[in-house]
């Protein structure tokens, strides 16, 4: 009779399912800006109070804006990626410093280098709720109409600069 | 803080607790009503960095900016539903504990009724293929 | 020396294990006695070895071995004796190792309990066991091996997570442990039943001797698990629907099932296949559970160090050992196909609702538990599946389920009769209805359809089970004539009504309010004053505490003095809430201490939680139930005759 067999094929379906999810990092989240408009914001700058930064600074470019804080273990592992992208200069990068002091984010630029064209200072982090940041570090890319094309979630490495970034902007 | 610490899980037990996150929120808001609300909306959402707490248990930064965000809309005179349309904008479906209906989340809601309806097919049948006479088994 | 020993005898328990299962299976297959009669030795011989390997591991705690690179993480100088013990199972090679334990520990009681076993069946079963220790003990030689060596030593450990230096959670993993492994009994018992082609009444009476035993264990252990989060982790929550409490709780549901099932099939020789498959299913889902905890598939408050590799092995193992049962399970199933007929209103149609009742709740939680890997699988936009989810179809089941519930206890075997039924249960339901409405109007001034119907169904259970001791009192009946299966089913329906009680008037009536206190100056909730009197730091043996001091008045008269602490771990510098409870059988009094606001001023959680110790209290009256069933006579392990088994059912069905 089939009907005893029905418990094996259940049992094998949720193999699969179970042997699918090993590997797989259960706790990123795909982001649902991707595709929509960057969120407007208007910030000051890093250590310079008069200066703001806005998104509208970069109407017409591509960049990519990636989010920081000095308290960031995972972020110390990605500042050299950072300056080698700074050096090639193919796509600004716009820093968004993120729940942070004013003093220990500039001692973290000066000592370990300046990777961005400029660095937004969002101590509260309501901007970064606004681009649904939920960890540092991550990294959206922008295009030249405003939209978010990408984002990755966790360290930049060489290899994903160059697929998931540079490869899109080729496009 | 939040760190992301890539692979590095904390060691625990069967019921042990990955991150203590217990958070006390001891700011409120005047209005009982609007009080509430805050408490009811802040259970209903998810922290996304200590996962598998709502935002009002968990003490992680993120939290606190949440539940901060919540209090402004809350003052600001949104509905709770566009609070919740808030969060879901920014974070997606992920972030609220009771995901809504709709047809990526059918199979979520629908698959229960349907172990239902398996459930009641199957005591049917058992009790169609037993039923009548007072026959001895043995 | 003493962790080479330690190693050495997991590899000697993994030969035995091999020598139960060859022994065993081409034994019973061929019908060779001399191999049989090697398989209970090598059971024995198993739990011995499984002894000595567990004890060099408590002996390695115990004397501060930090050579050994288990000890050197899980424990520190500075901890205290009882939790160095508690240490050996604190982390996941110890634990693995602790499983292996009562493994062989269960295989060593069906071995020497199965004198009125045949021996071809008494092979097949611990031939089976055998299968599962071997599963593990290679899981443990190859990838977790507990008496690894760290070279060089560590000059001190690293200490035991906080989190577990607490005697709930010390003694939380051995009884769930006992519960989760004492499932693979029945599982033996079902494949046995399986090779051998029978299923009989003799047969279901021995699977529900060891199946009520397991159960009584992980009924246990899932209460101590959530009266621990209760207190530990500080902010009040028994339940959280999360994926390792999920894992410990679905075995328990398809185990409660089993136990139902296995009683028609006693009884009446009915639902044979059925029960098989449910023998299978509900140590199914303990495997499941280990893969869930140990493999870091789902994303968990709780959970082990998730490694890949360790979760591809359980998965294997996993997959060899169900896929093989429900293999063999749709192979032979046919046979136990029983032809027998029941009425609509009897006890057979009343199990039967139970069990469907019971799958299906076991089925809603697995789906609500796998979703998201389902969804992940099919590349659909990640939800959240929460308490909110799981409570909303849940909830709905248990109360029809208690509904019946308070029906079904009065049902008699092959056939009742409606109207005693009615006679019978018309006071119950009218009082539990009356009070369900005004009780809580009465006493909490407001009501909800929840709160009655939880209020209600609770009650019917309650006024229902003592329906029939109450009946024999006024008919002058000796209540201890009374056989110990219905009291002990009785007693444990009553538990059930307890903990849902319990959860609707913590659900419905807690009240909780996160404030700022300055030294005396009074806040009142739930009508309870609240004054913070003093604050100092205390040192603890290996932690220092921030430490307050809360007197809790009502109407003036002093109630309580509260000293709830945040303490840190020196080792590893971990903060933790150390909540302070005033326990009440009608109230808890729940005070967690949070963080500094400046200005004297600090945090609190303060909580008044009414019924809370009912949920705990229920689950214990359960196993309690449990327990006095077992005491039947007809459960011992004597053989008995045919004339004291049939005087037996008849007083059951009474």
């Amino acid at each position: 009779m089939i009907k005893f067999a029905i418990p094996l094929v259940i049992a094998v379906v949720l193999f699969l399912f179970l042997a699918s999810g090993l590997g797989r990092d259960s706790r990123e989240i795909p982001s649902p800006l991707i595709g929509k408009p960057a969120p407007e914001f208007t910030l000051p700058a890093l250590a310079e109070p008069q200066r703001t930064v806005a998104l509208s600074d970069f109407a017409g470019q591509v960049f990519a804006f990636n989010i920081w804080g000095s308290w960031c273990v995972a972020c110390r592992d990605e500042h050299e990626v950072l300056l080698r992208i700074r050096r090639d200069n193919q796509i600004p990068l716009i820093g968004l410093n993120w729940k942070d002091t004013e003093a220990e984010a500039t001692r973290w630029l000066r000592t370990l280098g300046d990777p961005y064209v400029v660095t937004a200072f969002d101590p509260v982090g309501d901007v970064a709720i606004d681009w649904g940041v939920y960890g540092a570090p991550e990294t959206f890319l922008v295009s030249a109409d405003g939209m978010i094309l990408h984002k990755h979630i966790g360290p930049l490495t060489d290899d994903i600069w160059r697929d998931e970034f540079l490869a899109r902007v080729a496009q | 803080m939040i760190k992301r610490l890539p692979l590095i899980y904390v060691v625990l037990w069967a019921l042990g607790s990955g991150q203590v996150c217990m958070a006390i929120d001891s700011e409120s808001l005047q209005d009982p009503v609007l009080q509430t609300r805050y408490t009811h909306i802040i259970a209903e959402l998810r922290c996304l960095v200590c996962q598998n707490q709502s935002i009002q248990d968990s003490d992680a930064q993120l939290a606190k900016d949440l539940r901060r965000q919540v209090r402004k809309l809350l003052r600001e005179g949104k509905s709770d539903n566009e609070i919740l349309d808030f969060m879901v904008a920014r974070y997606g479906d992920f972030v609220r504990y009771r995901p809504p209906l709709k047809s990526s989340t059918l199979v979520l809601w629908l698959g229960p009724v349907l172990i239902a309806i398996l459930g009641v097919f199957m005591l049917i049948g058992t009790l169609r293929r037993h039923l009548g006479g007072a026959d001895e088994v043995e | 020396m003493i962790p080479e020993l330690g190693h050495f005898s997991l590899f000697l328990c993994l030969m035995l294990a091999l020598t139960q299962i060859v022994c065993g299976y081409a034994g019973a297959h061929t019908g060779r006695s001399t191999w049989m009669a090697a398989v209970k030795p090598a059971a024995v011989g198993q739990f011995v070895f499984a002894v000595i390997s567990f004890a060099c591991l408590v002996y390695a705690f115990l004397n501060d071995d930090f050579t050994v690179q288990y000890v050197a993480s899980n424990s520190n100088t500075a901890l205290p004796e009882m939790y160095k013990v508690a240490a050996v199972w604190g982390g996941h090679e110890g634990s693995l190792l602790l499983w292996i334990l009562i493994q062989s520990a269960w295989s060593f009681a069906v071995a020497s309990a199965s004198r009125d076993l045949p021996d071809r069946f008494a092979s097949r079963v611990i031939a089976t066991l055998g299968l599962v220790s071997a599963g593990f003990l290679l899981f443990i030689l190859f990838t977790s091996n507990p008496f690894a060596r760290l070279m060089p030593a560590a000059f001190n450990g690293r200490d035991l997570n906080p989190l577990l230096q607490d005697f709930g959670l010390a003694i939380h993993p051995p009884i769930l442990y006992l519960g989760y492994v004492g499932f693979s009994v029945a599982f033996a018992f079902a494949i046995a039943a399986m090779l051998s082609g029978d299923v009989h009444a003799q047969w279901a009476r021995w699977t529900r001797r060891w199946t009520t035993l397991a159960w009584l264990f992980l009924t246990i252990g899932i209460a101590l698990g959530s009266w621990w989060a209760y207190y530990e982790l500080g902010w009040g929550g028994w339940w959280f629907w999360d994926a390792v409490e999920n894992a410990s709780f679905m075995p328990w549901l398809v185990g409660t099932a089993l136990i139902h099932s296995l009683a028609v099939t006693d009884k009446r020789g009915l639902f044979k296949s059925w029960t098989l498959l449910l023998s299978i299913l509900a140590f199914s889902l303990s495997l499941l559970g280990t893969f869930l905890v140990r493999s870091g598939v789902l994303v968990s408050v709780h959970a082990f160090a998730s490694d890949p590799e360790r979760g591809r092995f359980i998965l294997i193992f996993l997959g060899f050992m169900v896929g093989g049962a429900l293999l063999l399970y749709s192979l032979t199933a046919r046979k136990f196909v029983a032809q027998g007929k029941m009425q609509l209103v009897s006890r057979e149609t009343a199990l039967l609702v139970n069990n469907v009742l019971l799958v299906c709740a076991t089925f809603v939680v697995l789906f609500g538990t796998l979703y998201p890997l389902i969804n992940d699988a099919l590349n659909m936009p990640k939800v959240s599946v929460g308490a909110q989810w799981f409570n909303t179809f849940f909830v709905p089941i248990t109360l029809v389920l208690m509904v019946f519930l308070g029906v079904g206890m009065h049902t008699i075997w092959r056939q009742s009769n409606v109207a005693s039924l009615k006679n019978r249960l018309k006071w119950p339901l009218l009082v539990s209805a009356v009070i369900a409405v005004a009780f809580p109007l009465l006493v909490y001034q407001r009501s909800g359809v929840l709160i009655v119907l939880g209020t209600f169904t609770a009650l019917w259970v309650v006024l229902s089970s003592l329906t029939e001791p109450w009946l024999r009192y006024r008919r002058g009946l000796s209540l201890r004539s009374m056989p110990r299966t219905q009291v002990g089913m009785l007693v444990a329906h009553v538990g059930v009504a307890l903990t849902v009680l319990g959860v609707t008037y913590t659900s419905a009536y807690s009240t909780q309010r996160d404030v700022a206190l300055q030294i005396d100056a009074p806040v009142s909730i739930g009508g309870y004053e609240f004054t913070l009197t003093a604050f100092e730091r205390v040192n603890g043996p290996n932690y220092v505490a921030d430490q307050a001091s809360i007197s809790v008045t009502r109407n003036g008269k002093p109630v309580t003095e509260l000293t709830p602490q945040k303490r840190t771990y020196l080792v590893q510098t971990m903060p933790m809430t150390e909540s302070a409870i005033h326990p009440r059988l009608q109230r808890d009094i729940y005070v967690a201490l949070g963080e500094p606001l400046g200005e004297g001023a600090y945090s609190f959680r303060l909580q008044i939680k009414p019924l809370v110790r009912f949920i705990w209290l229920g689950a214990l009256v359960m196993a309690l139930g449990g327990f006095l069933t077992l005491t039947d006579r007809r459960y011992r392990a004597v053989p008995e005759s045919k004339a004291s088994r049939e005087a037996a059912s008849a007083g059951l069905a009474s």
